[in-house]
């Protein structure tokens, strides 16, 4: 057990190329989708918080719902439509980062965009009605309580990217796990699990935790410093 | 543009009546009072006046004969609503939505605080500055917006006797710029300081309406003086002994 670890720390250490090719890839795909979520999600979100429309009540429970989202399910739909006979098939994106890109920004916009409701939500209740005195239209109050509870926000963007990161299923479904192509910590450690190379999946199991670990604490710090310089 | 012209309007909330057969005009200039106790439905005419809430029954019109457009309106409510910004990025929502140029908007921001004196805070994070500060900054919002009619709600409920004073200068020289003002207000004393007229609202009706000083010191309603003795008029009207 502790050569598993030495060795895992040892690959670290030397900035193994396998190591660092797989966790570069997992973070170009992570950001990239959850940058995609985040520019649909936040303002759906914020629109179905303060926009008052029929069947908004059901709309919510839907966004509510699909937070919930098997991302192996995601996956399966993803890979149908990107599949040679799928509808978006003549793209050519399935087994390539791209598909995984895809896959993952299904999986996270509807978290980005319910937690986004109830958060504007929340902020509508304070200041929506002194917002509509000033004259401001839907858009503009939307827009408005975005930049106002930008910081609380941070907490749905650290959703959509720890999501995206950790997720094993949709990934594996429509990238394939093909090494130095799509391969990501996720389906890597699975893969070396399963093959028994310990050292290699307990390296990048440490640059997992470790990434989320790192964003968790900039999000917090950034909430701390907005919250002493904003009130 | 104005008086105002208010006719039968009723409002319903929770099944009660919050505005019931509310019928007066309101005149052209100055400022008037709206007084009356917790519940008597002030609040909920102002923010009918704004378009805020839209009544069940009734109209309101404005300009003689009520053919005129609606009148430029702001509104100061007792607690400012701050986002998480600076105070002139606060108070250029105030001008967001208006019509004109960049160039003109930041001049009608940076007038508005200069009035209201914060234009060396300007930069500050709003929701850092003291309750009178904020409340300032809504009255610079007020300003920017160059409102024909203000309507104020309690804009002074929560603040000291010095930021109270700010305040009401201020409320003076928006008066005297040519706003008209409707002021709800529990603090008579200000009342008295401030207004020429009074409407007295009792459980969502006008009880009474005239001049503040023969309203203040000769209530001619039953409303108005059990209003003015400190009682509790609404419990001998729920049947309440």
């Amino acid at each position: 057990m502790l050569e598993t670890f030495a060795e895992a720390a040892r690959l670290l250490l030397v900035l193994d190329p396998a190591v660092a090719g797989i966790a570069t890839m997992s973070l170009r795909v992570s950001v990239a989708a959850s940058a995609i979520g985040c520019a649909i999600g936040i303002p759906v979100g914020a629109l179905v918080a303060i926009a008052r429309f029929p069947g908004r009540a059901v709309v919510v429970v839907v966004l509510n719902a699909l937070m919930g989202l098997p991302a192996v399910v995601v996956g399966l739909v993803v890979y149908l439509a990107l599949s040679r006979s799928g509808p978006l098939g003549h793209l050519g994106l399935l087994f390539t980062p791209g598909a995984m890109i895809v896959a993952q920004t299904v999986l996270v916009t509807p978290l980005v965009a319910a937690l986004t409701r109830q958060i504007v939500e929340d902020a509508d209740g304070e200041l929506g009605e002194q917002l509509r005195a000033m004259g401001l239209s839907t858009l503009q109050r939307a827009r408005t309580l975005v930049f106002d509870v930008r910081f609380s926000l941070a907490v749905a963007v650290l959703a959509a990217f720890g999501r995206a990161i950790a997720e094993v299923g949709a990934v594996l479904v429509v990238g394939g796990n093909i090494a130095g192509h799509t391969r990501t910590m996720t389906t890597a450690i699975s893969l070396e699990t399963q093959k028994g190379d310990l050292p290699l999946a307990l390296a990048l199991g440490f640059v997992l935790l470790a990434i989320v670990i790192v964003v968790n604490a900039a999000a917090a710090a950034l909430r701390s410093h907005a919250a002493r310089r904003y009130g | 543009m104005l008086p105002i012209l208010i006719k039968g309007l009723t409002l319903l909330a929770g099944g009660r009546a919050v505005l019931d057969d509310f019928t007066a005009e309101i005149a052209t200039r100055g400022i008037t009072a709206i007084i009356g106790p917790n519940g008597a439905g002030k609040s909920t005419l102002l923010r009918a006046l704004d378009g805020l809430v839209r009544p069940g029954r009734g109209t309101i019109a404005f300009g003689p004969g009520g053919r005129s457009p609606a009148p430029r309106r702001a509104f100061v409510f007792q607690k400012t609503a701050l986002i998480r910004a600076s105070v002139v990025r606060n108070v250029a929502l105030a001008v967001e939505a208006e019509p004109i140029s960049a160039a003109e908007r930041a001049a009608r921001v940076a007038a508005a605080l200069e009035r209201v004196g914060l234009a060396a805070r300007a930069q500050d994070a709003a929701r850092r500055l003291s309750g009178g500060e904020q409340q300032r900054v809504a009255f610079a919002r007020a300003w920017a917006r160059r409102p024909d009619l203000l309507l104020l709600d309690e804009p002074t409920a929560s603040l000291d006797p010095a930021a109270t004073e700010e305040i009401e200068r201020l409320v003076v020289a928006l008066r005297d710029a040519g706003t008209k003002i409707l002021l709800v207000s529990h603090n008579l004393g200000q009342v008295a300081r401030l207004a020429e007229d009074a409407v007295v609202l009792a459980s969502g009706k006008v009880a009474e309406h005239g001049p503040v000083d023969r309203i203040l010191k000769h209530p001619a309603s039953e409303a108005a003086r059990a209003y003015l003795k400190g009682e509790l008029p609404w419990m001998s009207f729920a049947g309440v002994s």
